[in-house]
């Protein structure tokens, strides 16, 4: 009992991550209507910008702002120089480019950084009172973060006018221009955000998988897992997917499968959902009067 | 009395295709002038390039004298221009509340645009009751009353009005007529209204131009126009 518990519980702080990562697929989904292939690879960048700010000597939480803030810009930049020319182009256009930055940020990566492995600190010391047999005291603070972070999404979105704009925008380009509001900043933006919630998946990820080019490979798997089982449009529903991802994984790779098919866990996943309920479990229903 | 929009040989395109070929209007300050013609004249696109989305345009627009056709759209509405577009652009997911914030997303005044909340709810009690209520779930001429107050909570001096009576009730149509009289002479907010509805359109407004493939081909007072023997044949069938 006490070890299905543990797995339970670890796969929960591991759904903290594809939680993030599915969170920024939505976002991005939600302000530009596309998926964005290169998202994991964006996250893997920043981590290691937040490793060269700290191997600059700054302390942890500092480097964890910078690269919040470095990503944003980085995601931002994107959308506008890359993403933008290519807004009305066919899908497949855009599957095509986002793919293309994808290999684009990996090699980048290899190239300044080096392929070889770096282990990467995490900020919740081993010994915290918070750690248990259960769950370790990173495993907390994944989850404490994570919460964080989608409490504060929540708030952005809900409760300000930039995040109203921006969901409106999202919906109603045509209208928003009409109110006075710059779509093309609010995908900006959004694509700024999802940089922003893709790195802190990465630095939670990191001290786990370890700090190299490819680290986000399995991940975004299990992101994209986490956003079709929610509804890729529905951001709560991309959270409580990464959750239960995290412990579907962790659940069946200790008791059915075994460690070595954990990753066919997610495709599973991913086809399942889009044979059955392709809009997922709490995906969008628009309900409207003509 | 002067003119808050002059448009001077307006050429609008879709692509390459033309719509618009040398439309000249005014829209006096104040007033309610009506755009009237029939089915794809230009009358929508007029508005659209007042505006300027959707639509190449060349040609001069000025609003209050200054030049605005080569501003973007959010520049123009930041200057006092309001549309309340074909469809009635419903922000179908949100909510009665959040559309009207929306409306104001351009003003920084807190307090005003609460007053503005009681002021257009004053005008349409009806959105009131249904605040709270998804906006896309609201009926036809709900959402057109929906589509005028978001409008209005840009406090605009300009007010462009797309077929405001459109798909709706004849019953609901003269609430909102009579609502757009009251608004315009109580606040003085100009108006541009565009309408199939002639003899409707031509009782509200003071001036009215009637517009044929992209040119005005009439234009003068609206009661002079109401009794133009060839307006009405065409358009009143009387």
């Amino acid at each position: 009992m006490q070890e299905f518990l543990h797995q339970f519980l670890s796969g929960l702080a591991n759904g903290g991550i594809y939680a993030g990562v599915g969170l920024a697929l939505v976002m991005v989904y939600n302000s530009t209507r596309r998926i964005n292939f290169a998202q994991g690879e964006m996250a893997m960048f920043s981590t290691y910008l937040a490793w060269s700010t700290m191997n600059f000597g700054f302390s942890y939480w500092v480097a964890f702002l910078m690269t919040l803030v470095g990503s944003f810009a980085i995601g931002a930049t994107i959308q506008r120089t890359i993403m933008r020319p290519v807004t009305n182009a066919p899908v497949f256009s855009v599957i095509v480019v986002s793919t293309a930055l994808l290999v684009i940020f990996n090699s980048l990566a290899g190239w300044i950084f080096g392929y070889t492995i770096k282990s990467f600190p995490s900020p919740f010391p081993t010994d915290a009172w918070y750690s248990s047999v259960y769950m370790s005291a990173h495993e907390v603070g994944m989850v404490i973060i994570t919460a964080g972070m989608l409490a504060l999404m929540f708030i952005f979105f809900r409760f300000t006018k930039h995040g109203l704009a921006m969901r409106a925008a999202a919906q109603n380009p045509a209208s928003s221009r009409l109110v006075g509001i710059r779509v093309g900043w609010m995908s900006a933006c959004g694509w700024g955000l999802a940089a922003m919630t893709g790195a802190v998946a990465g630095l939670m990820a990191a001290p786990i998988v370890f700090l190299e080019p490819n680290m986000m490979n399995g991940i975004l798997l299990y992101g994209f897992a986490a956003a079709l089982i929610g509804g890729i449009d529905n951001p709560w529903g991309a959270a409580a997917g990464g959750f239960i991802v995290g412990v579907l994984e962790n659940l069946a790779g200790a008791y059915v499968v075994g460690t070595e098919l954990k990753l066919s866990i997610a495709l599973a996943i991913i086809i399942g959902v889009l044979v059955v309920k392709p809009s997922g479990l709490f995906g969008h229903r628009t309900i409207s009067r003509v | 009395m002067t003119d808050i929009l002059e448009i001077r040989d307006l050429h609008a395109f879709y692509g390459a295709s033309p719509v618009l070929k040398g439309l000249n209007l005014n829209v006096r300050e104040s007033g309610i002038t009506a755009l009237l013609g029939a089915n794809g004249a230009g009358k929508t696109t007029t508005l659209r390039a007042t505006c300027n989305v959707m639509v190449r345009v060349t040609g001069e627009i000025r609003f209050l004298g200054t030049r605005i056709d080569d501003h973007p759209t959010e520049q123009i509405i930041r200057l006092g221009v309001a549309h309340v577009p074909d469809g009635r652009g419903t922000f179908t997911d949100l909510t009665v509340d959040e559309n009207l914030r929306l409306g104001a997303y351009t003003r920084k005044d807190k307090a005003g645009i609460k007053a503005d909340f009681e002021r257009v709810y004053g005008y349409f009690p009806r959105l009131r009751e249904r605040r709270k209520q998804q906006a896309g779930t609201m009926s036809g001429g709900e959402q057109q009353m929906l589509a005028i107050s978001r409008a209005l909570m840009s406090r605009p001096k300009l007010l462009l009005l797309d077929e405001p009576s459109f798909g709706l009730a004849p019953l609901v149509v003269r609430e909102i007529f009579s609502i757009l009289r009251t608004i315009n002479q109580r606040e003085m907010v100009s108006m541009l209204l565009v309408e199939q509805n002639v003899s409707l359109a031509l009782n509200l407004a003071d001036q009215a131009y009637l517009i044929d493939t992209g040119q005005i081909v009439k234009h003068g007072p609206a009661s002079v126009l109401q009794s133009d023997a060839a307006i009405r044949r065409v358009y009143l069938g009387y």
